[in-house]
């Protein structure tokens, strides 16, 4: 099969760097096919995720599949979808019909699902090609994608870094050029992390905005779907796809969904960018020389700062290693080897339970379904699980009196650069990595992460927008802008493949 | 000094279900305490009369209307069934054989 060169002049893009929106218009024009596109994904993945670990599984033939009926349809001048032959990747906690879905678990090897979550629905309905699985943390919890039972995922700025989880391989391949865009899920920074850490763009919407019908449940009252791109109109494109109401989702909002694309003017004059004083106390030089440089960026196009208060900031981290691991212990005790999945031998049933959670799941897993059942058992419910979802209440309030006063927040998303595999020595420092992302699950607001400079290493940082409610559109607006003052620009990682 | 007892410790594994090894018990003795001496901040925050958080956006829950729609069928429901007779899902005897108790946690 043919694959596409840039046939430009020296210094074109590559087309496996071509925008969401390129692709779909190309495609649309006639210039190029679907197929073609597909097929210089293939040989990139096939070339590079070798060594960069990105994805858990390649569906060539389903790809192959949606792309050719892409390219029949434009044959036949019949409608395309939005993002018609678009190669999207997706994080395997999405499940995705008669394709393997393992969320990173020994416990799910094997298992495929018989339905679609209803974000893949969305994705295929608009035409975007599913291109396969991408390795993540085990059921999404860390911050490296060192627990995925699977594989080892590496940044594709430096192969000795981690791509930051837990939705690192949807990172990692986005940063690679190994898919178009792709989708993560965020808990308590799973996208925003992992996108600051590979120089993507990467959006948590609004608890609600996007259905999670089909999302392998990590932590019910926190998990949401959301886009990894490589720049801010590619992710409104995507949200745009994915997001609204659906009733199979009891916490889905029957809420209105603006076209985003519309929010992106490039105009930020008159916006109010509040800067939370307890988010600047602890970050490396580098990330508070880039965060400061990014909100300059901003006053210059005519923003205004406001310096505020967020006072229970610092119960973000515990209420939040609380309620994740108490709503996990409760979703994960489906796993017990009856309906599907991984079952032990062992002569009677509870006992088998036992054995199958035992061999299914990996430490941080365990570690965190204990902690789980301890904080809900009887008794302890009020002290802890209780105590953490009064707090954050209190931590959604410190949000709603901050939006009196400004419009968005501007924070860094990390307080260091990717680290080092291995470089987190306990769960205690891993969850750390977390501290400036976990309050915008807890209070259920929408996040973005934009890329904002490189560290003297030439390593991205990312900076975080938080918004009100449902108001993705503004976060955007500002983070187009700030992508276009302070982003990476054409700037590429080389780390792995002499991608660029 | 962790913030569990070992004994401790095996009953949550046994309430969660989950068999441990003798030294993956020592290490969650071990990374339990550590977590939860972190959570102890909460313990100090004065939360009389503060509700409990349902939704970032105040919303009712909604109820399905109770009419029937299409669904899997048996096969595709029950295909990832370790074991299967039938339409039916085959376990282990929820009875432990004579001469053993099934449901002591591991040590």
């Amino acid at each position: 099969m043919s694959t596409v060169s840039s046939g430009g002049p020296p210094g074109a893009v590559s087309p496996a760097f071509w925008s969401v929106a390129d692709i779909a218009q190309r495609i649309a024009a006639g210039e190029i096919t679907a197929t073609q596109i597909l097929e210089t994904m293939l040989a990139r993945i096939e070339a590079i995720d070798g060594e960069l670990g990105a994805f858990l599984a390649v569906d060539v033939a389903g790809a192959r599949a949606a792309a050719a009926e892409v390219d029949r349809r434009r044959a036949a001048n019949a409608p395309l979808g939005p993002l018609a032959g678009v190669p999207i990747a997706l994080k395997d906690v999405l499940v995705t019909r008669g394709l393997a879905t393992t969320a990173a678990s020994k416990i799910l090897q094997g298992w495929i699902p018989p339905y679609d979550a209803h974000v893949v629905e969305q994705l295929r309905a608009a035409g975007a090609v599913v291109l396969g699985k991408l390795n993540c943390d085990e059921f999404a919890m860390g911050s490296s994608t060192e627990n995925s039972a699977y594989r080892v995922t590496r940044n594709p700025w430096d192969p000795a870094r981690v791509p930051g989880g837990s939705s690192g391989g949807s990172s990692a391949a986005v940063a690679a050029g190994l898919c178009a865009a792709a989708l993560g899920t965020d808990t308590g920074g799973s996208i925003r992390q992992p996108a600051a850490f590979c120089g993507c763009v990467g959006m948590k919407p609004t608890y609600g905005r996007i259905s999670r019908w089909g999302v392998v449940a990590f932590a019910s009252s926190l998990d949401q779907v959301g886009p990894l791109t490589r720049s801010v109109a590619d992710a409104a494109l995507v949200l745009q796809t994915i997001a609204g109401f659906d009733p199979r989702d009891s916490t889905s909002l029957d809420a209105p969904v603006p076209r985003f694309t519309d929010a992106l003017t490039g105009e930020v004059a008159g916006l109010r960018i509040g800067l939370p004083q307890e988010y600047f106390e602890a970050m490396d030089d580098d990330v508070r020389a880039a965060v400061a440089q990014t909100a300059a960026a901003l006053v210059e196009r005519g923003a205004e700062l406001v310096e505020l208060s967020l006072p229970h900031t610092k119960l973000a981290l515990p209420a939040y290693y609380l309620v994740a691991p108490a709503e996990a212990s409760s979703n994960l005790a489906r796993y017990d080897g009856v309906r599907y999945g991984l079952r032990a031998p062992a002569p009677e049933l509870l006992e088998m339970y036992a054995r199958t959670r035992g061999a299914g799941f990996g430490p941080e897993v365990k570690r965190r379904i204990m902690l789980g059942t301890y904080a809900l058992r009887s008794g302890y419910y009020d002290a802890y699980y209780k105590k953490a979802q009064q707090v954050r209440t209190l931590i959604k309030r410190d949000f709603d009196r901050a939006f009196r006063y400004c419009d968005v927040l501007l924070t860094p998303t990390t307080p260091t650069a990717a680290f080092r595999f291995g470089a987190k020595a306990t769960p205690v420092d891993m969850y750390q990595a977390d501290v400036f992302t976990l309050s915008c699950n807890l209070a259920g607001l929408p996040g973005i992460s934009v890329p904002c400079g490189l560290t003297g290493d030439g390593l991205p940082l990312g900076a975080q927008l938080l918004g009100r409610p449902l108001d993705e559109a503004t976060l955007l607006r500002a983070g187009a802008v700030i992508e276009a003052a302070v982003g990476l620009g054409e700037r590429r990682p080389s780390g792995i493949g002499g991608i660029a | 000094m962790p913030a569990l007892t070992r004994k401790e410790v095996e009953e949550i594994a046994l309430l969660a279900r989950l068999h441990l090894e003798p030294e993956e018990l020592a290490r969650m003795q071990h990374d339990l305490g550590a977590i939860l001496e972190n959570a102890a901040a909460l313990a100090a925050v004065d939360t009389t009369d503060v509700p409990a958080m349902t939704h970032a956006v105040p919303m009712d829950l909604r109820m399905r209307l109770d009419v029937v729609e299409p669904s899997l069928t048996v096969d595709a429901a029950l295909g990832g069934a370790p074991q299967r007779e039938g339409d039916l899902i085959v376990v282990p005897s929820s009875i432990a054989p004579p001469g053993r108790v099934g449901t002591e946690p591991a040590s």
